[in-house]
Order: C-alpha cells, then sequence, then structure tokens
C-alpha cells in the first residue's frame, strides 16, 4: 500500500499531464504483480468488493480517542477519512504495512464482523498517508487525480510499439490484477484475446479544415454530413455482453439503459448520442444532464430522451468492415439499419452536393444551433484508428462573436497557476453589467501576460481567490453556439466560449448589449 | 510562600508584561523594554528601546531590523542569570530557529517559563529545546490539534530528492520562510546526500550568511536571480512562499513547486495554492511534542499564548493541569511556518 499511497498523494497535487504520467509510469514500472494489477483496477474504476460504512472507521478512532479532540479535529480537517487517518494514536505493532493485494482479498473474503479489528491492525502498521488510501479505499470514496484513460496511456508507454487503443481493445475481456496485460506489455507473453467481451475500438477522428485545405480537396471523393453537438459514442454488441463507449473509451452504459436495452444484435457501431424530442435534436445542454451519472431515474430518461445518430460501422455480427471504403461501409449499415430497424437510432443524412462552394454555403446557412458544421470524408477511407492525416475533415461553422467586459479574474490552475487566466465577462443591460460565461483559452501567451497585468493592477475588490476588476478592459468572446439556459443569470449559456481578440481600443460602454447575444440564440 | 505568576506577570494590550521587572516579553508594539525570545517578524517587532535576548537573535534582529531594531541590545548567553527589579532573568533554548530561547522568570521564590515558539524534533542548524521545570509554562499552541503529527524530516525531505530524480528536466522550488525554515531544509538536504548547490530567492541569501557566522555549515549556496535558467534544471530552488506562488516563479524551468510546512499535514490546507509537493516540515512543535513538553516541565498550570488553545488546554485539563487562554493576538502571523 505504501507505494500506491504516495502515488495517489502525488496524483491528486500533481496538475500537469506528462507529471502524471511520469509518475503513473515509475509506478507501474517498479511495483511488482499483482498489487500494480489492483492499482490499476482501482484507478480505472475496476475494483469490486463490499464497502463499509463510514460509521466503522468513525467508531474505530471513538475508541481510541478522546470524543471532544476528535470533534475538534474533524472540525478542522473536514473530512472523517483524513481526520481519523490523521489523528489515529498508532498502537505498537508486529505487523508489516498491509500490501494492496492483501487488503483487496482481505475485503472481498472478510466477514463483517471481523472487519473492525483487520481494519484497526491495519492502521496500526501504516503511516498516515497509507491510513487515508485505505480508509478511502474501503469506504468507497477513493478519488484518484487521473483517468483509466491516462493509467493505459502510462502503460503503453512502458511497452514497445503498444498504443493506449490497443490497450482499449483488449481491456473489456480483461480482469483484475491483468496479469495477462502486464505480461504482454513487457513482452514477456502474447496479446490477450479478448474472445467475445464487448470491448472497445479506437474511433477513426477528423482533422479540422482550414481554409488553406479547400483547394487540394475534389468534391467528388468525398461525402458530407452534418457533425452533431452531442458526444461521440461507440455501440458494442457482441455475443458476450454489451456496451456503450464514449469517445475515450470511458462505459457510460450505466447512464443510457434505454439505449442498451433496445439492442438485439451484434454490431459495432460508431455515432453521436444526442437528447431527440420528435426527432429534433435538443441544445447541448440538455445532453449534459444525462451525462456524468452511475445511474438514470424513468423521469430523467422521459424528460430527456437519448437516441444515437449513426455515422459508421466498425462491425457487422463478427464481421470487421474496417478495411472496406467509406462507401461501402455505409452500404452495409444502411442495409443493416433497414434490416434491423434498432430501437433510438437513425443514420446521419448524407448532403448532397456538387462542389465545395455547394458545401459552404450550406455550412453558412446551418444555424441550428445543434449543428457545429460539417464533416467531409473521403468516399474511398477505411476506418482507421486515431486522427490521420487526409482522410476526414471537420469544418465547423464560423464562431459567432460578441465584445464583452472583464468582470472577473481567477489564477488558473498547474503551469498558469501564477496567472490570473480564468475570466468571467459580462454584457450590458442598460447600465447594468451582468456575467454571461467564462473563458479560459483562446488567447495568445502574450495576450495572456497582459491580461493578467491588467487584473493586478486594476483589482477592485477580492472574494477569496477571485478577483473583480475594473470594468474597463473589453474582449472579443467567439464561441460556436448560444443557447437559452436557465441555470444562468444571463439565461443563455455559451458554447466552447473563447477569448479570441482583446479589444483595446473599445471602450467598455460599447461593449454589446444582452440583447444582442439574445438574438444570436437559436432554437433547433 | 511564593506569589503565584499571575499576581506579577500581567496581560497588557501590548503583550505580556512582568510588574516587578518593568519589561515585556515579545511585545506587540514598541516599548522601553523588552525581553525576545527570537527574531521571528511577530515576536520580535520594531520600536523598542532596549532589548534583552540571545547573542544569535540579537545579530539576527540588527540583520532584519535595521532602524526599526531595539537601540541597545543585551545578550545573555544560555543560562547566564541577569535580575532586574528583583526578577531574575535567564534563557534556554527553545530549538525554533537559530537563537530562539525559553525565557525563564524567577520572582520571590515562584518560577514562570515562556517558550515562545519552540520544538522537539532534533535540527542541527539551532541548539535543542531544554525543558527547565516551572510553575506556570507559558506556551505556544500553533499545531495543538491531535492531527498535526510531523513526520520524520528527513524522510520527507527523500521524498524532494526521489521527486528531483523524477522530473530531471524540471526545477523543483521549495516555499519556505527566510527565518529557520530555509536554513533547516538546507541543512536537512546536506543531512540527506545532496552536495550540489542549493539556489536561493534573493529574500532569503542575507540570514544564511548570520547562520554561517553562529557556525551552522550550509555548503554551496548560490543567488536563484541571476543564476541561468539552465543551470536550474534538476535543481533546487529556495524562495519565500508568496515568490513561489508568483510571478517570480515564472523564470524557473517548468517548476515543481512544493512547500515545506506542518500546515502540509492537512490536504484540504495544502491543495490551497497550487502546491504540487507538500512537505511537512515544521519549526514548531506538534501535537505530541506538546503533551511531552507538559510532562516534561512539570508545571502545575500552563497559559496558552497563541494557536489552537481549546484543544491543548482541554488536553492538559485530562492531565490534571491547569489551562488558561491569553488570546495574544498578532503571534502566528506574517513569518511563521
Ligand atoms: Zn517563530
Ligand atoms: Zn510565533
Amino acid at each position: 500500500m505504501i507505494a500506491f499511497a504516495d502515488l495517489l498523494e502525488r496524483l491528486v497535487f500533481t496538475p500537469g499531464r506528462l507529471a502524471k504520467l511520469a509518475l503513473l509510469r515509475r509506478y507501474f514500472a517498479t511495483v511488482p504483480d499483482p498489487d500494480r494489477g489492483f492499482a490499476l483496477a482501482a484507478i480505472t474504476g475496476a475494483l469490486k468488493f463490499p464497502t463499509a460504512k463510514a460509521g466503522l472507521i468513525r467508531e474505530l478512532a471513538a475508541a481510541r480517542t478522546d470524543p471532544v479532540l476528535f470533534d475538534l479535529s474533524y472540525d478542522y480537517v473536514g473530512d472523517l477519512a483524513e481526520t481519523v487517518a490523521l489523528i489515529w494514536p498508532e498502537r505498537p505493532t508486529n505487523a508489516a504495512t498491509p500490501s494492496l493485494s492483501e487488503v483487496v482479498a482481505t475485503l472481498a473474503s472478510a466477514a463483517k464482523a471481523d472487519l473492525p479489528a483487520i481494519v484497526a491492525t491495519w492502521l496500526d502498521a501504516s503511516d498516515a498517508s497509507v491510513r487515508l488510501a485505505l480508509l478511502k479505499l474501503i469506504t468507497g470514496g477513493l478519488r484518484v487525480g487521473a483517468s483509466g484513460r491516462l493509467a493505459k496511456t502510462a502503460l503503453a508507454e512502458l511497452g514497445q510499439g503498444i498504443s493506449a487503443d490497443d490497450i482499449e481493445e483488449v481491456w473489456h475481456g480483461l480482469t483484475p490484477p491483468y496479469g495477462e496485460l502486464f505480461a504482454w506489455i513487457e513482452g514477456r507473453g502474447p496479446k490477450p484475446d479478448p474472445r467475445h467481451a464487448p470491448v472497445f475500438r479506437a474511433p477513426m477522428l477528423a482533422h479540422p479544415l482550414e481554409e488553406s485545405d479547400l483547394a487540394d480537396l475534389v468534391a467528388a471523393e468525398h461525402r458530407a454530413e452534418w457533425k452533431w453537438d452531442g458526444i461521440r459514442v461507440q455501440l458494442v454488441a457482441t455475443q458476450g455482453g454489451r456496451a456503450l463507449y464514449s469517445r475515450g473509451a470511458e462505459d457510460i452504459s450505466g447512464a443510457f439503459p434505454e439505449i442498451l436495452a433496445g439492442v438485439a444484435f451484434h454490431a459495432v457501431l460508431d455515432g453521436e448520442l444526442l437528447v431527440m424530442r420528435d426527432g429534433v435534436v435538443a441544445p447541448f445542454a440538455d445532453l449534459q444532464q444525462r451525462l456524468n451519472r452511475k445511474s438514470v431515474t424513468a423521469k430523467m430518461q422521459r424528460d430527456f430522451p437519448v437516441h444515437i445518430r449513426l455515422y459508421d460501422m466498425l462491425f457487422d455480427g463478427a464481421e470487421d468492415l474496417r478495411r472496406l471504403s467509406f462507401d461501402e461501409r455505409r452500404a452495409r449499415l444502411e442495409a443493416w439499419f433497414a434490416r434491423t430497424q434498432p430501437a433510438r437510432m437513425d443514420l446521419s443524412e448524407q448532403i448532397a452536393f456538387s462542389s465545395l462552394e455547394d458545401l459552404a454555403e450550406l455550412r453558412h446557412a446551418a444555424r441550428a444551433a445543434s449543428i457545429e458544421g460539417l464533416m467531409l470524408k473521403r468516399a474511398d477511407s477505411p476506418y482507421v484508428p486515431g486522427r490521420p492525416k487526409g482522410l476526414w475533415w471537420k469544418w465547423k461553422r464560423d464562431p459567432l462573436s460578441i465584445d464583452a467586459v472583464l468582470m472577473y479574474a481567477q489564477r488558473g490552475h498547474g503551469k498558469r497557476s501564477s496567472y490570473y487566466s480564468d475570466f468571467t465577462f459580462g454584457l450590458w443591460r442598460g447600465d447594468e453589467l451582468l456575467p454571461v460565461g467564462k473563458a479560459y483559452f483562446g488567447f495568445t501567451d502574450e495576450e495572456l501576460v497582459m491580461l493578467d497585468k491588467f487584473v493586478r493592477n486594476n483589482t477592485t475588490q477580492r472574494f477569496g481567490p477571485v478577483r473583480e476588476v475594473a470594468k474597463s478592459m473589453v474582449v472579443e468572446v467567439a464561441f460556436d453556439a448560444a443557447q437559452l439556459s436557465t441555470r444562468h443569470k444571463s439565461g443563455v449559456a455559451l458554447r466552447f466560449p473563447r477569448i479570441s481578440r482583446i479589444r483595446t481600443d473599445k471602450p467598455a460602454a460599447e461593449a454589446d448589449q444582452l440583447e444582442t447575444l439574445l438574438a444570436l440564440v437559436e432554437r433547433s | 510562600m511564593a506569589p503565584h505568576p499571575q499576581t506579577w506577570l500581567k496581560l497588557l494590550s501590548q503583550g505580556l508584561y512582568c510588574e516587578p521587572g518593568g519589561f515585556f516579553i515579545d511585545p506587540l508594539r514598541g516599548v522601553e523594554r523588552a525581553v525576545i525570545t527570537h527574531a521571528h517578524s511577530d515576536h520580535a517587532r520594531p520600536g523598542h528601546a532596549h532589548a534583552l535576548c540571545s547573542p544569535a537573535t540579537r545579530d539576527l534582529m540588527q540583520a532584519r531590523m535595521g532602524q526599526g531594531a531595539p537601540a541597545t541590545i543585551e545578550a545573555l548567553s544560555w543560562g547566564e542569570r541577569v535580575t532586574m527589579g528583583g526578577v531574575g532573568i535567564s534563557l534556554h533554548p527553545a530549538g525554533h530557529v537559530l537563537g530562539s530561547a525559553q525565557i525563564c522568570l524567577e520572582y520571590q521564590g515562584s518560577r514562570a517559563v515562556i517558550s515562545g515558539d519552540y520544538k522537539r524534533t532534533a535540527d542541527t542548524t539551532c541548539d535543542g529545546f531544554a525543558p527547565v521545570a516551572c510553575d506556570v509554562f507559558v506556551t505556544e499552541a500553533t499545531f495543538a490539534l491531535p492531527v498535526f503529527r510531523h513526520p520524520d524530516p528527513l524522510a520527507e525531505i527523500r521524498r524532494l530528492l526521489a521527486s528531483v530524480a523524477l522530473f530531471p528536466e524540471r526545477t523543483h522550488v521549495v516555499g519556505c520562510y527566510a527565518l529557520g525554515k530555509t536554513q533547516r531544509l538546507i541543512a536537512l538536504l546536506r543531512e540527506a546526500g545532496w552536495d550540489r548547490p542549493i539556489h536561493l530567492h534573493g529574500a532569503l541569501a542575507p540570514l544564511c550568511a548570520i547562520y554561517e557566522a553562529h557556525g551552522v555549515r550550509l555548503g554551496d549556496l548560490r543567488p536563484a536571480t541571476v543564476a541561468a535558467k539552465s543551470d536550474l534544471v534538476g535543481g533546487i530552488v529556495l524562495a519565500p512562499p508568496s515568490a513561489v506562488a508568483d510571478r517570480w516563479a515564472r523564470r524557473l524551468a517548468e517548476p515543481v513547486v512544493a512547500v515545506a510546512s506542518g500546515w502540509m499535514r492537512v490536504r484540504q490546507r495544502a491543495k490551497q495554492g497550487g502546491v504540487e509537493l507538500p512537505l511537512v516540515i515544521s519549526d514548531h512543535a506538534d501535537w505530541d511534542e506538546l503533551l511531552a513538553t507538559l510532562d516534561d516541565v512539570g508545571a502545575p498550570e500552563i497559559w496558552v499564548t497563541h494557536g489552537r488553545e481549546d484543544a491543548l488546554i482541554h488536553a492538559a485539563g485530562l492531565r490534571g493541569i491547569k489551562g488558561r487562554a491569553l488570546r495574544l493576538v498578532g503571534y502566528g502571523e506574517g513569518e511563521e511556518e
């Protein structure tokens, strides 16, 4: 547990992705099996054992500490597991600090009545950092400062010619402590065979299309579809089971049971998950209500009905279609769709066009908030994992923009923690400024230095970490869409707001009115 | 019968006042006569006419305070005794920072010891705490909660060195205060085998020279301000916490921000301010040391100057020791931990 607790502690405090990767790599390279496998399971959320109630650790602490001192401490620390970890008065013991695998095995098999004594012995044999990891693990409150994807990326870097996507392709057929997986990565064993498990396949991604790329494109060699503003998903249904994955290989099946309930086929499909009502795509804010949930109520399913708009087909039954051309796959997808009539799905429409000018026109005219732009796909493109060059393009529509006034600023994170880089901006309603959004990016490094300096020299009030600034700096904020929102004071939510320009040329009084933004709201 | 210390040690708005002696201890404002425990700015305030303290504290005060330093300073070596208005005064090491003293006052057969700030963990940069038996022990309580139990400082330093080894392309910058923590970190780094140069923010260098003058060897120290950025890659830089969190740190190569403080023990506290590597290294007594000290000095009564007096007085009560909170507002500010 010592190395695992140390890893957790470092990950919690480390903001940078590369630094997190280095920490994970070192852990996986230096900790032996099966401990590192159980750690991988803990990070990816695959560790399963009956967890203990918080009451158990409270009672353990109560038996060894003065109640007044405990309450004063809990009051100060604010977290029960951390309070117990820090306050725990160790009794001398000959027991060694338990290993992660010992903890996992014991928790899986121990009788409930034996747990308090077992845990007390573990706590006696551990230091505060290990105690905290232990207590969080036991009560199911473990938060890891790294995603499962990041752990797999670190793991892949330890192997030769293995990518995180390769690991994803076998991942869902594996179980902790992943001995097979480590053997393969370290060149001691074959690639694990997922057999019929519903594993994730790395998706094919598109490059953003710049104006300069247009000249080289031949209209007839490409197919066009709308790019919808939902989340890209992969639906996998095999003999071994079914699962819905996000683009980042996260299993999100639990949040969308109605999608999986309708699956009565074997296929691997690529599409966009959307909230749809009567065939009309709802704003992204509606879909957001359904994201990041482990389970979902019947009411949520009714209020925010989800649907998959199908883009592509990777497998038909057990047949791998990924080597076929886009046109061939599309034909297979259409035939399959006609035959199967899957519930809660439709086909992404193919847009007819004869020239790129036609397309530019269409793209420009599309103002429904749920459309982000166009996708252009080479008719002969195989389904290649990752972001291959020159096969698929995303042609986002031109951003909308407003001139807004800087209102508040906060320090950024990680590398940016010495800069004020998180900005809240607002628009005028009469002579009052109303905050309409926050932006963390879009500006150049030089612009950031300038904004930071402005904030430091023009702070009027402080609220904890937030600085209010003089209402004198105008910034151009670009965004992809504006949508009505009851959760924002201004009544509007912006998609992907970013600071595209600093308008030192513009006095604050000439920044936009809220009405201007409301006029840009589209209801699809 | 000897008079109870509360009859001759009074709490005035300027601080703790010894009436028959006519002097204050660590007064919060400028006074005629002051006895100073140590040179931290919350204990050694500017504007006193005469002061009594240890020789190292005298040197540190003169270096730091310039015009604000007391007009005359009398230095007393450990255990040496002077008398003022019938009150015997002697100084005994407190183990907090270089020169830090406990002040032992004796009046008509009763004895009070004022600890100032102190710790019990070994520290090669200052003399170790010497318990003095007394009737009233006036103690600090900065970390007086049972959750504060400082780990072995060398183990914390080894965590820092492990991080330096893991991220050789980055610069580790440790936030620490100029007096005490800086020199202790340097000494611990040397003890752990780090013999490469240590780079210092300009604000930290002058006091290191005074430590050296008092026989504390700190090794190869270099200014971080003029050193080329590339010299600092893979190295260790010490800087005041305010500089670490601010623009100063931008000159460093992808800094790993570490902060060395007893407060780092609690995660929530450590997470504020973008600390990437919290190191639990403190110049104050932790909970166990505070309680051990109560046992060692054997005083039937304690007065608590500043910190978490509620927990300490409760714990003293459980030991049959009477407790009183002085609530001296002004200690523990600015330059602590
Ligand atoms: Zn101090
Ligand atoms: Zn102090």
